[in-house]
């Protein structure tokens, strides 16, 4: 099963928004400024469910900001969003994880002075003892505390985490703490997970693990959306890019579509100023990949 | 530009001197002090700290009593009513000034006492409407409590009251404006609250009373005081936060490093200067000059004129000078700042010095009105100061500004309707209303909330 | 110099009443920023309410030292409310200064004229406490080195002491419940504790209710130990040892704020004391000479010590060096 839903891009059209068969979360007119500048104009957009998006663009092109405004860390001026049926826009971000879109962040966010353990806890959802009075009697909570250790173990132990499960989180490198950050947001059973940069300031004998656990990750029926700079390890995991430059989505397909899109190459090397962007952007449907399946 | 940020500080130091030379006269005219009784009073610690429970009460041969006379520029006031309580707060007795003016009442034990003013007659007024209460120690023997009445003449009827209450809520707030433009620039630059910076204030007050009463003349007292502010806002930046941001101390300590040394700098001062307050020398009561419908003193007018002066010059220098380009891109982005070739810590030094030379040139101006006391630093000067800066929003200087005239509006004018006590009250509810509803302030932008 | 007696006051008030009290004050300051990370930098406000829910239910309308109690604790809650409602989505810049500045503006309203007739404004008010002390079952006081507390006031010290316990307990249990990891979560890194779900603002305002509540019991036991309530007592400088009482005793330690009261009290007193003897013993230069030299040199003490703890020893006493070490 899980094989078959990225073949299901393949026959896709390679424009701008265009429609999925079987959209997670669909975008609509979201914009974001900051004072006279449109950090983020996405006219449409729809992310394809049970697959791993990548989300690439040039320096200042708007993707952690695109990132911020879709988990409620940051309001547009103006657009909607729509995740698994539910309007999404104006949702605090704690809703938003809590309904099953989470993310995690460019600068690792490991909770330094919590233990490994603790992390992950923290990552459980509906806990009893989260709650005030509850939390005074521990008989209440404790049975389900005891599953959600069994359950952080496991994923401990799946990203090699598991003997450091009682060190402070800031004791970790760096690697480690992408890894862990990672892990904690499994904790809170996503069906969309959400990566900022996750190979950033990874030491390179890391990134094939993390790419692994991404793979598996769209493998066990999640969706997967990351920002990712590096186009090997774009090409190497993701079934569906999407470009993005100044704010607008600029181009999406297949990775090896992208690779060769005038558009893209433009936005990285930097745009010919004698040509409008629009017209870059669209003539790109190169009929042989198209004619693949 | 290292050399010019230096000059720029250096010359606002100047430029305050300068017009405080340029005042002189109007204080010097003045006519013969009206220093109302008491002062020579010799054992003087009224103020010890509530916080030392000092419980000191030896037996009593002879009566103690408490006295006092009330004056003002028209001469002795009759009628002044007064409760006296108890260290516990336990009601005494009470007492009414006599045609010439004075007054006395017999306690029962040597101890500490609360004078308080209850009630004055039709257009009187106290010189800090603030200090109604009074608190001294009593001895065996008579004990001296001073409470200065206002310049008298004062204005009756509301409408009257309100445009007098105008001119002195732009005078107020001329002070907390300059005192808090220093406050909020170290916050837009460093991201540190220095809830020291009402010290530097004290300081500046301070060192000036200390340099007056050596026998110098008023406005070379201030420059001192102005320069000795200046230079405790610099030892701030250079010995102490500079070298803990270095050692990678966290935002969270610095700020309560900088309660700390409030604390110490505050009590140091009450340790130098004593409990008691003391005016300056020049200080005098001044003959009111009417102004359409405002009544005012020279010396009034004085602090305005050097308050508004200093602080367009201030404003121009932000504004225009090359410092001034380089603070603000400081300010916005301290990273691309550095790396666009500012040297960023000259840049926070100057913001210190000039910030703290501001500071005690608004505590000097401040003391001139009032008197100079060890701490009023802190209550009412640093909490309207936030008060202005949050209004205006937090970091920009134009903000601290406008805010602060604000508050000293407010301030001002609630005395209108509502009682003195409470007109710090006032701000600092408009504070919250602020935070409420525009919590950016109202010239701040809006991606400085959290 | 009697080195001996100033031992003695200093040990006594290191274990009396207020000592309980500030420990109170710095268990609720350990909530808030010891694991939430929040700077309240008015806890003594709290302290005000508290004392004065008392204190007006008492004397003004002649309620019940029960009633008192009860609207006491009712104020803190209603405190942390209204404080937390419009700052705690705000930068933490703002919740420090809006704290400071609330408590502030609180004595100044409490202490002014027109509320006399409530608050007994500057005189404040007096024999709250009767039916607290007509509640005492001890007959002889409690006897410590060379002192003995009078009855009534090792009654008010057991019952402050036993609070603080209580206290702790309630504290502790909190905060090693998956609760009290939120509360470490959001101390740590308030965006991260949003993206996995947790309703941040929701959580610092429990926090602030929690520590406020047990700063207005601090302000309840400080009105019953001196029976009386008076608006110059809750000056700023209180949330300040608050904060010293923690730093110094260990911030998100569990017996940090007692062991910090003990040792601030005995070190407040006992300089104090030494002060007065070298006053009296004419061994001070003269500008130290003056009655304000005793509380003051104690003050700019405490203040040193604050400054120095924070940025040398910022785990304090009983910290685990290990855990502050790692950058937040």
């Amino acid at each position: 099963m899980p094989e078959t839903t990225p073949h299901a891009m393949d026959t896709l059209d390679k424009r701008p928004g265009v429609a999925k068969p079987d959209p997670i979360l669909v975008i609509d007119g979201v914009q974001r400024r900051f004072g006279g500048l449109k950090a983020v104009d996405v006219d449409h957009l729809e992310i394809q469910r049970g697959v791993i998006t990548a989300l690439i663009g040039p320096n200042g092109a708007g993707k952690t900001t695109f990132f911020n405004l879709l988990t409620g860390f940051d309001t547009p001026d103006e657009g909607r969003w729509i995740f698994e049926g539910d309007e999404l826009g104006g949702v605090p971000s704690h809703k938003v994880a809590r309904k099953g879109m989470v993310r995690t962040f460019q600068l690792t966010k490991a909770l330094s002075r919590l233990t490994v353990m603790d992390n992950m806890l923290l990552g459980a959802t509906g806990q009893r003892g989260e709650r005030f009075l509850p939390a005074l009697f521990r008989p209440g909570w404790s049975k389900q505390e005891e599953a959600n250790r069994v359950r952080a173990e496991e994923l401990l132990g799946r990203f090699k985490l598991l003997d450091k499960k009682d060190d402070y989180a800031g004791e970790l490198s760096g690697g480690q703490r992408k890894l862990l950050e990672m892990a904690r947001a499994l904790m809170v059973q996503p069906s969309l997970v959400m990566l900022d940069e996750p190979m950033a300031g990874v030491n390179p004998a890391l990134v094939q693990s993390l790419l692994e656990h991404v793979t598996a990750l769209r493998n066990e029926g999640m969706s997967v959306i990351f920002v990712e700079h590096d186009m090997d390890v774009v090409m190497g995991i993701s079934d569906w890019v999407v470009v993005l430059a100044e704010g607008q989505v600029i181009a999406e397909g297949r990775p090896a579509d992208i690779m060769s899109d005038r558009a893209v190459i433009d936005a990285y090397l930097g745009r010919s100023h004698d040509e409008p962007e629009t017209d870059t952007s669209t003539p790109a449907p190169d009929g042989p990949d198209r004619t693949e399946e | 530009m290292s050399a010019r940020a230096r000059a720029s500080a250096l010359s606002v130091t100047f430029l305050v001197g300068l017009l405080l030379a340029l005042a002189a006269p109007a204080f010097a005219e003045t006519a013969a002090p009206v220093l109302l009784a008491q002062e020579d009073d010799a054992d003087a610690d009224e103020d010890a700290d509530a916080d030392a429970d000092a419980a000191e009460g030896e037996a009593a041969a002879d009566p103690s009593v408490l006295f006092g006379t009330f004056r003002n520029a028209d001469g002795p006031v009759e009628g002044v009513q007064l409760s006296i309580a108890d260290s516990s707060g336990q009601a005494v007795g009470e007492a009414t000034s006599g045609p010439n003016g004075q007054w006395e009442f017999e306690v029962p034990e040597p101890g500490d006492y609360a004078v308080t003013v209850e009630a004055l007659p039709e257009g009187v007024e106290l010189r800090d409407p603030e200090a109604s209460t009074v608190e001294v120690t009593v001895g065996e023997g008579r004990r001296a409590v001073p409470i200065p009445l206002g310049e008298g003449a004062a204005v009756s009827g509301k409408v009257a009251l309100f445009f007098q209450q105008i001119l002195s809520g732009i005078r107020f707030g001329l002070i907390i404006a300059m005192t808090a433009v220093g406050l909020s620039l170290i916050f837009g630059t460093t991201g540190l609250i220095n809830f020291a910076h009402g010290e530097i204030v004290i300081i500046g007050a301070v060192a000036t009373w200390f340099a007056n009463a050596a026998g110098l003349h008023l406005v070379f007292a201030a420059v001192l005081g102005v320069i000795a502010a200046a230079l405790s806002g610099g030892i701030l930046d250079r010995g102490v936060f500079r070298p803990l941001t270095r050692r990678g101390v966290g935002l969270f300590q610095l700020l309560v490093v900088t309660i700390g040394l409030s604390l110490v700098m505050r009590f140091i001062i009450l340790i130098v200067f004593g409990g008691r307050a003391q005016p300056y020398s020049q200080y005098a009561v001044q003959q009111r000059i009417s102004l359409g419908p405002f009544q005012t003193t020279p010396r009034d007018l004085v602090v305005i004129a050097i308050a508004t002066v200093v602080l367009i010059a201030v404003a121009t220098a932000i504004q225009r000078s090359r410092f001034g380009k380089a603070m603000r891109a400081v300010a916005d982005n301290r990273d691309l700042a550095e790396s666009s070739g500012i040297d960023v810590e000259r840049v926070v030094s100057v913001v210190w010095i000039a910030g703290g030379a501001l500071a005690g040139l608004g505590g000097i101006l401040y003391a001139t009105l009032f008197r100079v006391t060890y701490d009023f630093g802190f209550q009412p000067m640093l909490l309207l100061m936030f008060a202005g800066i949050i209004l205006g929003g937090l970091g920009t200087a134009y903000g601290a500004m406008v805010g602060s005239l604000v508050v000293g509006l407010v301030t001002e004018l609630s005395v209108v309707y509502f009682p003195n006590e409470l007109k710090t009250a006032w701000a600092l509810g408009v504070l919250v209303i602020v935070l409420l509803v525009r919590p950016q302030g109202l010239l701040g932008r809006r991606e400085r909330i959290g | 110099m009697d080195l001996e007696a100033i031992l003695g006051t200093a040990l006594r008030s290191a274990v009396g009443p207020q000592a309980a009290v500030y420990a109170l004050l710095a268990i609720g300051l350990n909530v808030h920023y010891g694991y939430t990370g929040l700077l309240n930098f008015g806890q003594v406000g709290f302290m005000l309410v508290g004392a004065y829910g008392l204190g007006i239910s008492v004397a003004t309308w002649g309620l019940s030292l029960w009633a008192g109690i009860v609207v006491g604790l009712i104020a803190g809650v209603l405190l942390a409310l209204l404080l937390g409602a419009p700052t705690l989505r705000l930068r933490a810049d703002y919740f420090a200064i809006t704290t400071i500045a609330v408590a502030e503006v609180l004595r100044l309203v409490f202490r002014s004229s027109p509320a006399t007739p409530i608050t007994g404004g500057p005189f404040g008010l007096q024999s709250i406490a009767n039916e607290f002390y007509a509640l005492n079952p001890l007959t002889r006081g409690i006897r410590l080195g060379p002192f003995t507390y009078s009855v009534n006031v090792s009654w008010s010290l057991i019952v402050t002491w036993a609070l603080v316990l209580l206290a702790t307990i309630l504290v502790t249990l909190l905060v090693r419940s998956p609760w009290g990891r939120v509360l470490r979560s959001i101390r740590e890194d308030e965006d991260a504790a949003r993206a996995l779900g947790k309703n941040v603002f929701s959580y610092k305002m429990q926090s602030l209710v929690l520590g406020g509540v047990l700063g207005s019991v601090g302000g309840i036991m400080f009105a019953i130990a001196g029976s009386t309530v008076n608006a110059d007592a809750f000056r700023p400088q209180i949330t300040f040892f608050a904060y010293a009482i923690l730093i110094l005793g260990g911030a998100a330690t569990r017996i940090g704020p007692i062991v910090g009261a003990i040792i601030f009290w005995f070190l407040f007193s006992g300089v104090q004391g030494l002060v007065r003897d070298a006053q009296g013993a004419d061994l001070l230069p003269g500008v130290l000479s003056g009655a304000n030299a005793v509380g003051a040199s104690a003050l700019i003490l405490m203040g040193t010590a604050l400054v120095l703890l924070v940025v040398f020893r910022p785990q304090g006493i009983f910290g685990d060096l290990r855990e502050l070490k790692l950058d937040a």
